[in-house]
């Protein structure tokens, strides 16, 4: 196992990854910090990369950043665990849960 | 890598704050108009102003692509009687809509201009009608206009006053309209105090400041008018600033800026001591569509765990109800569980439905709706299909809900018929007005205060602002960033929550309104010379908490004056346990006069005859925009 080095850090905020970038496909265009309107994320200091979840505590879920991705699959949703909704299959009676 | 953390991990130090940081620095701007908030109302205010030939400054504390409780969607277009597919006469309509402590000022207009406001989304290029035919066959769809009638309010197509729409492309459309009328947008800069002329509270308002949250760049705005078009406020109450889906109506930044905006300069208020419980999704209960507030299920029946209906009337065309009657049917439902006649959970019965009402129903109106298309683009993504599947209601799962989580109510600025408030030079639009409605309504209402403040403009005198008061609000912007320990926004936040929700919350005394006073007192006095901030982020959260502290300390005094209970207005004194005594059948307008509370009564319906009126002020009124 790689040894990781333990940095002293504080309780991180929760939960804090509202998206889920994939690297291979967001150019850093920072579309997605323009239209949060509340400041959720910063663009990242290195050009063409996504951006930095800086307050993930104050998203209010209202998803204009994945609605408005202008790059498809650069930047996917990730409800909190405890916001995944359920439901079933009318004929099996069979529950789903959003994974 | 995403998270703060892994940047943190991978390059050994914190990311350096993205933007140049510039407290000390600033510049002024004038204008003729100057509207304070970017949302519905505010970019309706701004375009309607600016094709009055007036110069307009809009100021929003996000970005105004997507910014407010309207930015991400809107499934409904309501009350807009003047449609063509209409079956009820405008004026009367308005008057049925009308009741005790409402707004029939603003809905009138709404009433009267809300389609127009419709017409003219779709000039700016939104979509409004079912124009590539793929609602085919739902009910309520219109071959020839191709628009979308809905069945709220619609009782086998009675009425026909909402329509559907496709209201995710109406902000983007709203802010390139803005840009080329030549509207000087300023995003991400929060508004934090009105100027009056002279410095001196109660008089002319002649502009705003405020600073910018990434920069903290410090904003002088000069206009001859002003509209305030800013939003309620939904954390008053919320203790626990780390719950996530915070609130599916609202975000974070309504914090009641503009309460407390009006109040310092001395305009008066009314309904200030009107709250009620948060039933859409907070943080321990999903958010709306994944189930919390259950409006969800208009349209949807809903059913229990073995399959049996629920008495709820849905939305739908038989019986036309209101997206309350799950709320009013609450108390029902709960003693049919407990007596075993209903099984938990709930679902909504989508594959009951007809194919296309089932598709106009969770691709349509659900995609539309607020925050609701990315719940119903994950979950489609997940496999839930409405033709298969039922979705999960979370009503009564959790028991009842706590009802100290509260939120401000019907709260707002008084306005006469031009949308004035008791201020020269200061106008009020949307959900900053009393008794505020929808989106159309804010829609109508900001494009109406927009033509009568640029109106205004045009005869009034020069502004005259007073370095004074300028170099006042100055200091108070920046204290908390010339402190780095003391007291952060997040622990005052819940401070402020907590003396709201023991004392002025749903059980009302004299003496528990006055501790509540008192407490938040102290708390101005004690902890607020305490707060720091340390970056222009944090600084906005901070005076978002001033704006908290003042909107808690109005909702109490106004509180205090009303010394009878009511049930039109969610309140209950236990010291004044006479509901809706008729003396007491009045409007509250409460002011700050002189660091002084000042109040006075005024009757139901006020305004007077909403459609005399109506036309008494808009006998120049065009219409829909014919302008290029």
């Amino acid at each position: 196992m790689t040894e990781r080095k333990a940095v002293a850090l504080p309780n991180l905020v929760t939960p804090n990854t509202p998206v889920i970038f994939n690297p291979d496909k967001c150019v850093g265009c920072n579309h997605c910090v323009e239209v949060c309107q509340i400041d959720v994320f910063i663009p990242n200091p290195e050009k063409g990369n996504p951006p930095i979840i800086l307050h993930p505590d104050e998203c209010w879920y209202c998803g204009c950043c994945v609605n408005d991705c202008p790059h498809p699959g650069a930047v996917k949703f990730n409800w909190p665990l405890q916001q995944r909704g359920y439901w079933r299959d009318k004929e099996t009676g069979e529950v789903f849960r959003l994974k | 890598m995403t998270t703060w953390h892994d940047f943190l991990l991978r390059e050994g130090k914190v990311p350096d704050w993205p933007y140049p940081v510039n407290y000390d620095t600033g510049q002024e701007i004038e204008g003729d108009v100057l509207v304070v908030g970017g949302g519905i109302a505010g970019c309706w205010a701004a375009i309607s102003a600016a094709r009055c030939g007036a110069r307009v400054i809009l100021v929003e504390k996000g970005d105004t692509i997507r910014s407010g409780a309207g930015g991400p969607g809107c499934d409904h277009y309501c009350d807009i009687p003047t449609n063509p597919l209409s079956k009820v006469d405008p004026d009367e309509w308005a008057r049925e809509m009308t009741g005790p402590y409402t707004n029939g000022i603003g809905t009138q207009i709404q009433c009267r201009e809300g389609y127009d406001t419709l017409l003219e989304y779709e000039q700016m290029g939104a979509k409004i009608r079912d124009d590539k035919d793929e609602y085919l066959g739902v009910e309520g769809r219109d071959e020839k206009t191709k628009f979308l009638v809905s069945p709220r309010q619609n009782k086998d197509h009675c009425r026909n006053t909402v329509l559907r729409v496709w209201g995710s492309t109406f902000k983007p459309a709203l802010k390139k309209e803005c840009k080329r009328l030549g509207v000087r947008i300023f995003d991400r800069v929060m508004v934090t105090g009105l100027l009056n002329e002279h410095g001196i509270p109660g008089n002319r308002v002649v502009g705003a400041v405020g600073f910018n949250n990434r920069t903290g760049e410090f904003l002088v705005f000069k206009a001859k008018a002003t509209i305030l078009c800013t939003a309620g406020n939904h954390s008053l109450y919320v203790l626990n600033t780390e719950l996530s889906g915070y609130n599916s109506f609202r975000s974070r930044t309504m914090t009641g800026d503009g309460f407390a905006m009006a109040w310092r300069a001395g305009a008066e208020l009314t309904l200030m001591e009107t709250t009620g419980p948060l039933v859409l999704g907070l943080g321990f209960r999903h958010t709306w569509y994944g189930g919390a507030g259950d409006a969800s299920y208009e349209n949807v029946q809903l059913v229990d765990a073995n399959g049996k209906k629920l008495p709820i009337p849905t939305q739908g065309w038989r019986d036309g109800s209101m997206p309350d009657a799950f709320l009013r049917l609450l108390p029902t439902i709960r003693e049919g569980v407990l007596k075993g006649e209903y099984a938990l959970p709930f679902y909504g019965d989508f594959p009951a439905m007809p194919p296309e009402e089932q598709r106009a129903t969770w691709y349509m109106m659900l995609r539309e709706e607020s925050t609701s298309r990315i719940i119903v683009d994950t979950y489609s993504a997940a496999g839930f299909d409405p033709a298969k599947h039922q979705l999960m209601s979370y009503q009564l799962l959790e028991g009842d809900s706590p009802k100290q989580w509260r939120v401000p109510g019907r709260g707002g600025v008084l306005v006469d018929w031009n949308l004035r408030t008791s201020l020269e030079g200061l106008y009020a639009a949307g959900e900053q007005m009393f008794a505020a409605r929808d989106h159309s309504f804010c829609a109508a209402t900001g494009r109406y205060a927009g033509r009568k403040a640029a109106a205004y403009a045009k005869e009034a005198a020069e502004p005259v602002i007073s370095a004074e008061q300028v170099a006042k609000e100055k200091k108070r912007i920046y204290a908390p960033v010339k402190r780095s320990s003391g007291i952060e926004w997040k622990e005052l936040h819940a401070g402020i929550g907590r003396a709201m929700q023991y004392f002025c919350s749903e059980y009302l005394t004299d003496s528990l309104l006055r501790l509540g006073l008192q407490t938040l007192e102290e708390i101005e006095e004690e902890y607020v010379p305490k707060l720091y901030a340390l970056d222009p982020h944090k600084l906005m959260r901070s005076l978002e908490d001033l704006s908290l502290l003042t909107h808690a300390k109005i909702i109490i005094h106004a509180s205090l004056a009303r010394k009878a209970s009511s049930k039109l207005l969610d309140f209950y004194r236990i010291d004044y346990p006479e509901v809706d005594p008729q003396e007491w059948n009045k409007y509250i307008v409460i002011k700050n006069e002189n660091e002084k509370v000042v109040t006075r009564m005024l009757p139901q319906y006020f305004w007077g005859d909403m459609k005399k009126n109506y036309e008494a002020h808009n006998q120049d009124y065009q219409g829909v925009y014919r302008g290029k």
